[in-house]
């Protein structure tokens, strides 16, 4: 029987507000309707709050609709933060401030608040038709629905309207600039620099643009309401120390950035150029976006007509010599499925990347999940083994995309790439790596015409030569037909198709003795409770098995697989020396099914799929129950 | 690096590989491929500089018998594939071998945006009006009535018509061939390697075994001269045994219709002379099928645009890398970062 995350039924330490002179950590949730700009609300104080020194995570959640009708609950967007002193592994299992600039921001989210937490609304915002539209019988403000928590109100759009009308733009337009007036109040609680915010402000609107300069001016009187007016005691500005981390330059990254960088990295150490083909999915777009902008670096970025061909014009492009990429979600990697069966029986290198997403079908598109496993791994006609790596956080991103690229190439094969939507939107601070740390991987192409066939291969790797057209003497035809061993022409003879199906599995499996042994993100080689987890769950599973030991002395540790086949070869026995196995992941059991038939492991599974990122306190709480001490 | 030395000129045998072609007895395509092999000897190509790209279908073997490079991929994608190693490698000499099928079918959406895009692709759609390698269903050229193992009672969805398609796709190089005619077929595959740009050219392909004469109606020995019009740019629309049928546009009615001269008063003034660079007219010549009028074979329609979409796209990649190439160092540290001792 597996364990259910209940969001609802994890409390935390509930009651009374922390006090400020312990806080290590504060979790703040702006919210807002889809266009009230809460996303450039959330990531321009992430960056102040990085420039700052703190640790951070986030968590951007919106909705899949562009601008849902105004006022609604379904056309909440919502941004979490969660920043501290100390390293920051989540964005956090439940917010202490929420910022909600509307009554349908309120009535999403303030059941998540920690209780005394310290709710900020609009005052502006709640006319009693919003209130109505947001669901809400009552005003909440007077029925004592937010009674457990503080209550701090201001009218934000007036204020903004007031401090905006003046440079002359509409009343539209001067309501919009609210998130920068909340933005300068949340700046001055926190004590943040907002020069940051400034200079994109001036980027984007240049300096002398009316609008611009009344988004500016209404940051500076959010931060100016702070310091004039006599706000509750509780909600006097915090300095947060800076966290104490590895010496170095750092930035914010979000796990789309790194991942195309590090793709561009790959590219670079194997002495490749590129051609990424995608066709627009959420929430991979952001791959496409940030490459189409790297042509000085041999990309080439093609918008195919549809997911099928953009995967065979990467393809297309790994058999003409250059290394091809598609990067896309759920339901593109399905239309891909035959595509990538070309590329591995014709054994082209081709980096595939899933951005994965709720599923099945359209599913969840700009929620997260980790539901793709199965079809990464298994998912095709025939027996089709590929590589598959997950990412664990955006700035793990950068050295995945690399893994990938040093795999396919060695190997002549196309590699799954696993993300996931919290990662790609999220952003983290992230120690700058330097391209002299990376050993070169060139790729050589097979120029000797002695003796040649297409499907001669490496007899350590296992790999074909790769042979571009445009080199004389070597011309040669491949395709999906199974191939002859010996020369690569098209055979149907049933030995030989044995044969070339097992090479093809040997070459993957043999990939097992070129990756690392699988080790213990925290805790002890041995033990009662193994948690594994993969992906992106890395953060809130790191953080339950460190709490649970440090703070509860339970003999817990933490096992995070990034390469997910082949699994590492040491992975089975380090399972069983354990006496109780949990896989945590968001999605049915797909981890813990493929553990179990591997390895034959009794494991149990901590799953969910809500969309939303595992918590640290569901962890916790399976943990506890696994090792009977709740 | 050891290179072979080729010959200078290299002749038809030097683009055959060494495969058994392995299509029925009689199929049009043993007469394709020969033509292929002597055309591109003949035009100086080198094997090495070559790229046959197929999808699925009897067509789509042609690249196992070509001594170039070559790859036979999966069912109606060859065009997407084929896009992949132009954006890869413009300098390559790329062609596309398909079927109606694979071409019209299934890959419908990719050969669309080929032409759309206008990619430097030679797409070679064999027009056969089945489906053979699967066992001889209709196709989605197959004439209405057509008997099939899955219409055992006739079709009854309307053909598509592949130069119509093509032309509506916005291919700028459109032109028609038939399997048996070398000579012809020489042309226009000279032609369509040297437009740059997507280039269209459907070849009628006789399937002897699931659709045998078909296309008798304008290829048999005694109708084929009075049904079949070959185009050539600045000459009048003649045809017939005699050369005196004609093309001649009604304005009355905006159709052509077919006229002998020396009948009812008309003159070889009235034929229409063959402007492959006016789209119009195309769309009149590619809608003229058998039986009520001749088809139309040769360079229908060539009006070459300014560039193919691969240069453009290296037109644009070559002035981002003006500035610079690209630092990778460079690139991560812009923005807003700090730096912790």
């Amino acid at each position: 029987m597996n364990l259910q995350a209940d969001a609802s039924r994890n409390g935390g330490p509930a009651g009374a507000p922390v006090s400020k002179s312990d806080l290590d950590s504060i979790v703040v949730r702006f919210a807002g309707d889809s266009g009230d700009g809460v996303q450039m609300l959330g990531s321009q104080f992430s960056q102040e709050t990085a420039l700052a020194g703190n640790s951070l995570a986030t968590f951007p959640d919106f909705p899949a609709e562009i601008r849902a009708p105004t006022g609604t609950t379904y056309g909440v967007s919502a941004f979490q933060i969660n920043f501290g002193s100390r390293v920051v592994k989540t964005a956090g299992d439940q917010p202490d401030v929420l910022v909600a600039l509307n009554p349908a921001a309120l009535m999403v989210n303030y059941k998540g608040l920690r209780k005394g937490g310290l709710v900020i609304l609009d005052q502006g915002a709640f006319k009693e038709k919003d209130i109505k539209r947001a669901g809400f019988t009552v005003d909440p403000r007077t029925d004592g629905t937010l009674k457990e928590f503080r209550v701090l109100e201001i009218d934000i759009s007036a204020q903004t309207l007031e401090v905006a009308k003046p440079f002359g733009v509409t009343q539209k337009e001067a309501l919009r600039a609210k998130n920068l007036w909340t933005l300068g109040l949340v700046s001055w609680m926190y004590d943040r620099e907002m020069n940051s915010t400034m200079e994109y402000l001036t980027r984007k609107f240049g300096a002398d643009d009316a609008v611009g300069k009344a988004n500016v001016a209404a940051l500076k009187a959010g931060h100016a309401y702070g310091e004039t007016h006599e706000l509750s005691g509780d909600v006097a500005p915090i300095t947060m120390p800076s966290v104490k981390v590895e010496p170095g330059v750092y930035r914010l990254v979000s796990g789309a950035e790194a991942l195309s960088w590090g793709l561009a990295a790959g590219a670079q150490l194997a002495g490749l150029e590129t051609v990424l083909a995608s066709y627009p999915i959420t929430p991979s777009s952001p791959i496409l976006h940030i490459l189409a902008k790297l042509k000085q670096f041999g990309i080439t970025t093609f918008q195919a007509e549809d997911e099928i061909a953009a995967c065979c014009a990467a393809i297309g492009a790994s058999y003409a010599g250059k290394l091809g990429i598609t990067a896309s979600s759920g339901p593109g990697i399905a239309l891909k499925t035959e595509a990538i069966g070309l590329a591995i029986s014709t054994e082209l290198p081709l980096i595939i990347v899933d951005t994965q997403r709720g599923g099945p079908s359209t599913g969840l598109p700009t929620k997260t999940e980790q539901s793709d496993l199965f079809i990464a791994v298994w998912g095709r006609n025939g027996d089709a083994p590929i590589p598959v790596i997950a990412s664990k956080s955006p700035g793990d991103c950068f050295e995945v995309a690399i893994e990938a690229v040093r795999l396919a190439t060695k190997y002549m094969t196309p590699v799954m790439l696993l993300s996931d939507g919290y990662i790609a939107n999220a952003a983290e601070p992230w120690l700058i790596p330097s391209m002299k740390d990376y050993k070169p991987f060139p790729v050589k192409f097979h120029e000797d015409v002695e003796g040649f066939h297409p499907f001669k291969r490496d007899p350590h790797t296992l790999a074909r030569v790769w042979a571009k057209p445009g080199t004389p003497g070597l011309m040669h035809r491949i395709g999906g037909i199974e191939k002859d061993y010996n020369s690569g022409n098209i055979s149907y003879d049933p030995a030989n198709h044995q044969k070339m199906t097992d090479t093809r599995a040997a070459k993957i499996d043999n990939i097992a003795n070129d990756i690392p042994e699988q080790d213990v993100a925290v805790g002890d080689t041995k033990g009662k409770l193994a948690v594994v987890g993969w992906g992106s769950t890395f953060g809130p599973i790191n953080r339950a098995v460190h709490n649970m030991r440090e703070k509860e002395g339970l003999d817990v540790s933490h096992i995070h697989i990034r390469h997910i086949w082949p699994l590492p070869r040491n992975l089975g026995q380090l399972l069983k020396s354990y006496e109780k196995v949990l896989v945590a992941e968001m999605n049915n059991g797909q981890m813990l099914t493929f553990l179990k038939s591997q390895f034959l492991v009794d494991a149990k599974g901590l799953l969910k799929v809500s969309g939303q990122p595992l918590k640290i306190e569901e962890v916790s709480s399976a943990i506890r129950s696994m090792l009977g001490s709740n | 690096m050891n290179v072979t030395v080729q010959p200078d000129k290299l002749t038809a045998k030097d683009f055959a590989s060494d495969q058994e072609v392995r299509w029925c007895p009689g199929c049009g395509d043993y007469a394709i491929l020969k033509a292929m092999h002597k055309s591109l000897a003949d035009m100086g190509a080198r094997p090495e500089n070559t790229v046959f790209i197929s999808g699925i279908g009897c067509s789509s073997r042609f690249p196992y018998y070509m001594a170039t490079y070559g790859f036979h991929t999966i069912h109606g994608r060859a065009p997407a594939i084929a896009t992949g190693v132009k954006l890869a490698r413009p300098e390559l000499d790329v062609w596309v071998v398909t079927g109606d099928g694979d071409a019209l079918s299934i890959g419908g959406n990719h050969l669309f945006h080929a032409l759309r895009r206008n990619v430097d692709l030679n797409i070679l759609l064999f027009n056969n009006e089945i489906y053979g390698l699967t066992k001889g269903q209709y196709s989605p050229t197959s004439r209405v009535g057509q008997r099939s193992p899955s219409t055992p009672m006739g079709s009854v969805d309307s053909p598509a018509e592949a130069c119509t398609y093509a032309l509506g796709c916005g291919a700028r190089f459109i032109a028609r061939g038939i399997d048996v005619q070398a000579k012809e077929l020489d042309v226009l595959f000279r032609r369509a390697r040297e437009h740059k740009g997507a280039s269209f050219v459907e070849i009628i392909q006789n399937c002897i075994v699931y659709n045998d004469a078909v296309f008798e109606s304008f290829t048999a020995k005694d109708v084929a001269a009075d049904m079949q019009l070959h185009v050539k740019h600045g000459q009048p629309m003649l045809y017939g045994k005699d050369r005196n049928k004609g093309l001649r546009f009604n304005p009355q009615t905006f159709k052509i219709e077919t006229v002998v001269v020396g009948e009812n008063g008309v003159t070889e003034k009235d034929i229409l002379v063959h402007d492959e660079t006016n789209r119009v007219l195309a769309s009149l010549l590619v809608a003229l099928r058998p039986p009520n009028a001749p088809e139309v074979l040769g360079v229908i329609y060539c009006d070459p645009a300014a560039q193919s979409y691969e240069v453009a796209v290296k037109a644009q990649e070559a002035q981002a890398k003006a500035k610079g190439p690209g630092d990778l160092d460079k690139l991560m540290r812009a923005g807003n970062t700090w730096s912790v001792t």
